[in-house]
């Protein structure tokens, strides 16, 4: 933070210390807590202050005597962690072509924001009636299997277009490429246009610029949008619920599973695992672009 | 049962309040206050009612008024939810609609009082199947799992240890309780079903489906386990740590090879799964069948020869209710009992703590319909006065005898818990 150097001027602290009095009462205290209860010993129907690391044992368990074989944690992170990898993947070439299109395609400001909020129409409704309107759509009868049936391309109905990978996929790119469409457009927007030309003017090709210009310059919001899908999808349990027939793990999953059976300690542990990863793999894209600076 | 969300949870305070209202209004406009300004004076009679969406409805809210002028703000939550609440905040109700089987969690955390059987007029009239685990007419029933019986008493107004008798100091006062089986598609299936491990049949890969939730769905396994007469369990609802991995292995595998094709864990999911042909075999309540039949779609609550899995709940009070409001509720419960409710709730498919008032709220044909298990002399209406079934049909697994009499084990909370859960979650990974 730089010192202020006008003597008129509030401090700069002043000027943060609401947020960030905000920030650390509803964000860092919590979080504290977290921490603390992961430490804490439990029983069927109360969490007991004495330090253990039961949690975090219990929650490794198999990881070492069972290899090869997967234990339940690492297996479960395996699969979360593909789905962010697709789903990042997926949402990234969508997004990226999407604001491409909005930004260097469209010309007047009114039809980009307008098009931009026609990209929130996924979020018009509420998650479950989202998810319930899925099985009509892909299920064994649903519209697709019939259109495919009456067409002649196939005899039986497709059964892995619901409850498994493929929809789950499906419906992460469907709700979160939104996500990455908004920063990007956002950085693209504040491309100099005269940059292109001078582009053009140099020679370049169409893909050329887009390679050497137009993405190094909207890096700061491929990074943002990533971000934000990347964290969505770890912490996602609902969604990979619902469209994977509840037969899928998640990390959230696990959460949610103890949570319900009043075991605190170990949701929280868990809870400190999965913000470790996710911390880990923002801090890695960071490594890319100094967000900071870009901003 | 868990969760029983059904279309009444759109139930809004508003909606409560505005029912209440008009229902004050028509007691008052009907005649049936008679005008004594000492009532207006006392406090509103209010009771905060924390439970799932099963025993609460509209209907009941507007009689309770009109009946006891006590008016009822119910806080509706799944039965995790419900759970989480009674340990975690318990000045946040005043009486608790719960079932038997969270009581092994509830009772000792201390949060919850035990009610006195002395205030309650039809206790002596409470089914048996409660108080000594058998049918009014002698028949002893399975106790396997969190058998009401087994949690029903404590030792003391304040105590926290469960009686292994009958004792003043009730748990829970029973409300309501059924007999859960498998659900079927006849027009899918084809063929008589009459096992549990019919769940597991290959025949069916990619459309049977268990409850999502880890101490139901692994009772479920354990029938077909038996029903498969690949192990016999001493007690299916309270497994050792060798029996949860032998289970788990049994549904691991099915799971693998692609049996289930979704759990569900809301009402209106396990609806739309089988309205839907999603799934043809599935562990269902008897409402969510009703549900999928009124929609024009054939489907059997469907009896199996190794028996019925069993749930039951009822009232208690949260431990910051004292003098007058203690009274309100006892007020409240000896209301439920009294025969409305109990014949509400019957109508619906499920039973009646309290049979002799049921009975006498209810048309005899109706009766005959729902406990005696004979064809219906004329239509069979719901509550809301909607057409169930015609005149003619009878009701699937037949009379209260012939299902309660034949359950098998109970919903339960294992000692093992921990574990189970734990090694749910691996299961889920598989």
């Amino acid at each position: 933070m730089p010192a202020t150097k006008t003597a008129y001027a509030p401090p700069a602290w002043l000027q943060a210390l609401p947020f960030a009095g905000v920030f650390a009462l509803f964000f860092v205290v919590p979080l504290l807590f977290v921490v603390m209860v992961s430490f804490w010993d439990y029983n069927d129907y109360s969490i007991i202050p004495s330090f253990t690391t039961r949690s975090y044992v219990e929650t490794f368990e198999g990881c070492y005597d069972q290899l090869p074989e997967l234990c339940t944690i690492l297996r479960t992170y395996l699969s979360t962690v593909k789905f962010c990898l697709i789903v990042w993947a997926l949402t990234l070439v969508i997004g990226f072509t999407i604001a491409y299109f909005l930004a260097f395609h469209v010309r007047t400001v009114t039809m980009q924001m307008t098009l931009a909020l026609v990209c929130t129409i996924p979020f018009w409704t509420s998650n479950v009636i989202r998810m319930i309107s899925w099985v009509p759509l892909l299920g064994r009868n649903g519209l697709v299997n019939s259109a495919l049936i009456n067409v002649g391309l196939i005899n039986e109905p497709i059964e892995w277009l619901l409850f498994s990978q493929f929809s789950v996929v499906l419906a992460f790119v469907h709700l979160f490429t939104f996500f990455m469409v908004i920063p990007i457009f956002n950085s693209m927007a504040r491309i100099d246009k005269r940059l292109l030309e001078a582009a053009y003017d140099a020679g370049a090709s169409g893909w050329q610029t887009l390679w050497n210009v137009v993405i190094p310059l909207a890096k700061p919001g491929i990074v943002i949008g990533s971000i934000f899908v990347v964290t969505i999808v770890m912490g996602d349990f609902i969604t990979v619920g619902v469209m994977g027939g509840q037969q899928i793990a998640s990390a959230g999953k696990i959460i949610e599973t103890r949570l319900n059976a009043l075991q605190f300690p170990p949701a929280a542990a868990n809870a400190v695992i999965l913000l470790a990863i996710t911390l880990l793999i923002i801090t890695a894209l960071n490594r890319f672009v100094d967000i900071r600076k870009e901003l | 049962m868990t969760k029983r969300t059904k279309d009444t949870t759109g139930l809004s305070r508003r909606a409560v309040l505005k029912g209440a209202g008009a229902a004050a209004g028509l007691a008052a406009g009907s005649g049936a206050i008679t005008g004594f300004p000492a009532v207006w004076s006392q406090e509103p009679k209010v009771l905060r009612y924390l439970g799932t969406a099963v025993n609460q409805s509209d209907d009941i809210t507007k009689k309770v008024k009109a009946d006891t002028g006590i008016t009822i703000e119910y806080i509706s939550a799944t039965t995790d939810d419900v759970t989480k609440r009674v340990i975690t905040q318990p000045n946040s109700f005043d009486v608790l609609d719960t079932e038997y089987f969270s009581l092994k969690k509830l009772v000792p955390s201390g949060n919850i009082l035990a009610m006195d059987a002395t205030k309650i007029k039809q206790f002596d009239n409470i089914t048996p199947v409660f108080t000594k685990g058998q049918l009014p007419n002698g028949k002893v029933i399975g106790d396997q799992g969190t058998a009401p019986k087994k949690v029903m008493f404590v030792e003391g107004a304040n105590s926290t240890k469960f009686a292994s008798g009958v004792t003043q100091w009730v748990t829970l006062i029973p409300t309501v309780y059924n007999a859960d089986t498998l659900g079927i598609r006849p027009d899918l299936i084809k063929r008589p079903i009459e096992s549990w491990k019919e769940l597991l049949n290959p025949e069916f890969k990619g459309k049977a489906s268990i409850l999502n939730i880890p101490s139901i769905g692994i009772m479920d396994a354990a029938m077909v386990v038996e029903a498969s007469g690949l192990y016999k369990y001493p007690d299916k609802g309270n497994m050792t740590r060798a029996e949860i991995d032998m289970t788990m292995k049994v549904l691991t595998e099915a799971k693998k090879s692609g049996q289930f094709r979704a759990f569900w864990k809301d009402f209106n999911e396990s609806v739309n799964l089988m309205s839907s042909g999603e799934t043809v075999i599935q562990s269902m309540w008897s409402p969510a069948v009703t549900a999928v039949r009124t929609k024009g779609i054939a489907c059997t609550f469907q009896p199996l020869k190794e028996g019925y899995r069993s749930w039951a709940s009822g009232f208690c009070l949260s431990k910051s209710v004292t003098g007058r409001k203690a009274e309100l509720a006892y007020e409240f419960v000896n209301w439920f009992l009294s025969g409305w409710a109990g014949a509400y709730l019957n109508r619906q498919g499920y039973y009646s703590a309290v049979l002799p008032t049921a009975k006498a709220n209810m048309e005899p044909y109706e009766w005959a319909y729902w406990m005696e298990g004979k064809p219906a002399e004329k239509d069979i209406k719901a509550p809301d006065g909607s057409l169930l079934e015609k005149a003619g049909a009878s009701r699937d697994g037949g009379s209260y005898d012939d299902r309660m009499g034949n359950v098998a084990c109970w919903n339960a909370v294992m000692d093992e818990n921990d574990y189970m859960v734990r090694k749910w979650n691996e299961f889920i990974a598989a």
